[in-house]
């Protein structure tokens, strides 16, 4: 096994995808049919893939398989192109150094009795990569870069706006420099003018750290600003897949045209 | 003729913070109006406070006048009259508005049977009707179910159906599409808007989404902190706003929506 590459630096590599499902579906323990089926999504370092569908379609379960939260029935997944095993200790080190996540809710998200600082710091401390003391100048860079002020770091989440909340969220995922970030409906919970900002933020870190984003949103005009590719999903299934452009612009399956249909728009 | 007429409402938390500000409008009998603002802006409380249903510490004062009954100070037993019949809510999370341990059909029937009188198989029917009014596929099955066996766009159906129920004269909406799917919130607009016009209710339609708001209403009226910013045809307000609060709500939603356009067009 070859060295890991420096999570300061990503090397990216654009042979083999980041992040692979192949052919896989998912059946919970006592339940008849399958959550998800016939599953196959490739996401490449640095590209963005967004996962779209309404409620019980499967986003959340196909995200929480990329996590490896959950292990598929039948199928692989694959990180940077070999099998995710959870008993690969090696494996999962270099897993849980690479992708971090997150969550729709900022209000249930974090820590309401841990200060902003502790909570941003926590996956250095967990991942080994810093103590205490050597943390605390890239929390700071971190909440810096996600525009918020430097005493943040001494406050408790409840001081926060919603907004503020999921950028302190953002901080806490991105502050160990991940390749991978999974984000499950980032801004639904958001208002529209903190909408527009938290979606501005992330694709910054897109631009300016190559960072891989798989999004999992039912909103799409939040996919079609974000994600340069989407799959889409209805009962288990994609439907669909390809660039956001062509899928989103010109659907050629009747489901995703009622999605985009179905989208409310402002008078003219 | 005027159904509400809200003058200088203001609500005060019992340690002195402001949360609605002044608030003045009024609807006439069928007449609709959206109220648009974002978390924090009053919007939410404004249409508890029409209904007498503050939140423990906190006090409206001003006025509030539903159908020729004062609201604000009223006792509680003149507010259960005005509940269902002159002014009913339907909120964003159905499953909170519905009880988890009582069959769908009964919940249906109690606002009936008070409403009406009504008992045994006609009560029954009556919850049928009430099930077939909002659309919903098989009412019998329904109403037999627990909240928790149907889904979200069918509570939500069956939340309009109990508001409904004692055919208010105001129908109140607090973002009554927010939680439900894209597909499914395009129907229950249309739904609202159609069982609406043919009972001539007014609606008071609460939402953060300028574009959800233009789809039932005319007229709305921009809130921010507590305070009324801009009031006007929705499509005014969206296409020539004049406060700078409501040219920052539009020029994001229509952000968001220009990344949906420009792919569309290549």
């Amino acid at each position: 096994m070859t060295a890991e590459p420096d999570a300061e630096t990503p090397v990216p590599d654009t042979t083999t995808p980041v992040l692979e499902l192949a052919d896989v579906a998912l059946r919970y323990r006592g339940g008849a049919d399958n959550v998800v089926e016939d599953v196959s999504l490739t996401v490449g370092a640095g590209h963005s893939l967004a996962l779209v569908g309404e409620s019980g379609a499967g986003k959340t379960t196909l995200l929480r398989l990329l996590l490896g939260l959950a292990r598929p029935t039948s199928g692989q997944v694959r990180f940077d192109g070999a099998e995710l095993s959870l008993r690969d200790r090696e494996q999962m080190r270099r897993f849980r150094r690479s992708v971090q996540c997150v969550f729709q809710d900022p209000y249930s998200s974090l820590d309401p009795r841990r200060r902003v600082g502790a909570t941003v710091a926590e996956p250095l401390r967990s991942l080994g990569i810093d103590s205490r003391a050597t943390a605390r100048p890239k929390v700071a860079e971190a909440l810096e870069r996600v525009g918020l002020p430097a005493d943040a770091a001494d406050r408790y989440p409840h001081e926060f706006s919603g907004g503020q909340r999921q950028r302190i969220a953002i901080a806490r995922a991105t502050v160990c420099t991940p390749r991978i970030l999974l984000a499950d409906e980032p801004v639904s919970a958001l208002d529209v003018t903190t909408r527009v900002k938290v979606v501005d933020l992330l694709a910054e870190l897109k631009q300016e750290q190559g960072l891989t984003l798989v999004m999992v949103s039912h909103d799409l005009s939040v996919v079609a600003s974000l994600c340069e590719r989407t799959a889409v999903l209805e009962r288990g299934r994609v439907v669909e897949q390809g660039d956001t452009a062509q899928v989103l612009g010109r659907p050629a399956h009747s489901y995703t045209r009622r999605l985009i249909d179905s989208v409310p728009r402002l008078p003219v | 003729m005027t159904l509400l007429d809200v003058r200088g409402l203001t609500v005060r938390t019992t340690d002195g913070r402001t949360l609605v500000d002044d608030l003045s409008f009024s609807l006439a009998r069928g007449e609709r109006l959206g109220l648009i603002g974002e978390s924090g802006s009053g919007k939410s409380l404004t249409t508890l406070a029409v209904l007498g249903l503050l939140p423990d510490g906190m006090t409206a004062t001003g006025g509030i006048e539903l159908a020729g009954t004062q609201i604000v100070g009223a006792p509680e037993k003149r507010l259960t009259a005005v509940r269902g019949r002159d002014a009913a809510v339907v909120f964003q999370e159905p499953l909170t508005a519905l009880d988890p341990l009582m069959r769908v059909g009964r919940q249906i029937a109690e606002p009936l049977r008070r409403r009406t009188g009504l008992k045994g198989a006609e009560l029954a029917r009556a919850v049928a009707f009430a099930l077939e009014q909002v659309r919903l596929p098989d009412p019998e099955r329904i109403a037999r179910a627990f909240p928790h066996e149907i889904s979200g766009g069918q509570r939500q159906r069956v939340a309009l159906a109990m508001a409904l129920a004692c055919d208010p004269k105001l129908l109140i909406a607090d973002e009554p599409t927010t939680a439900l799917d894209v597909s499914v919130q395009a129907e229950m607009l249309e739904l609202i808007d159609t069982l609406v016009r043919e009972r001539e209710m007014a609606v008071l339609f609460v939402s953060h989404d300028l574009a959800v708001v233009a789809k039932v209403t005319d007229r709305a009226l921009v809130l921010k902190d507590g305070r009324a910013v801009e009031k006007g045809e929705v499509r005014s307000l969206v296409g020539a706003p004049r406060e700078d609060y409501t040219k920052a709500l539009v020029a994001s939603a229509r952000r968001l929506e220009s990344a949906l356009d420009l792919r569309s067009t290549r």
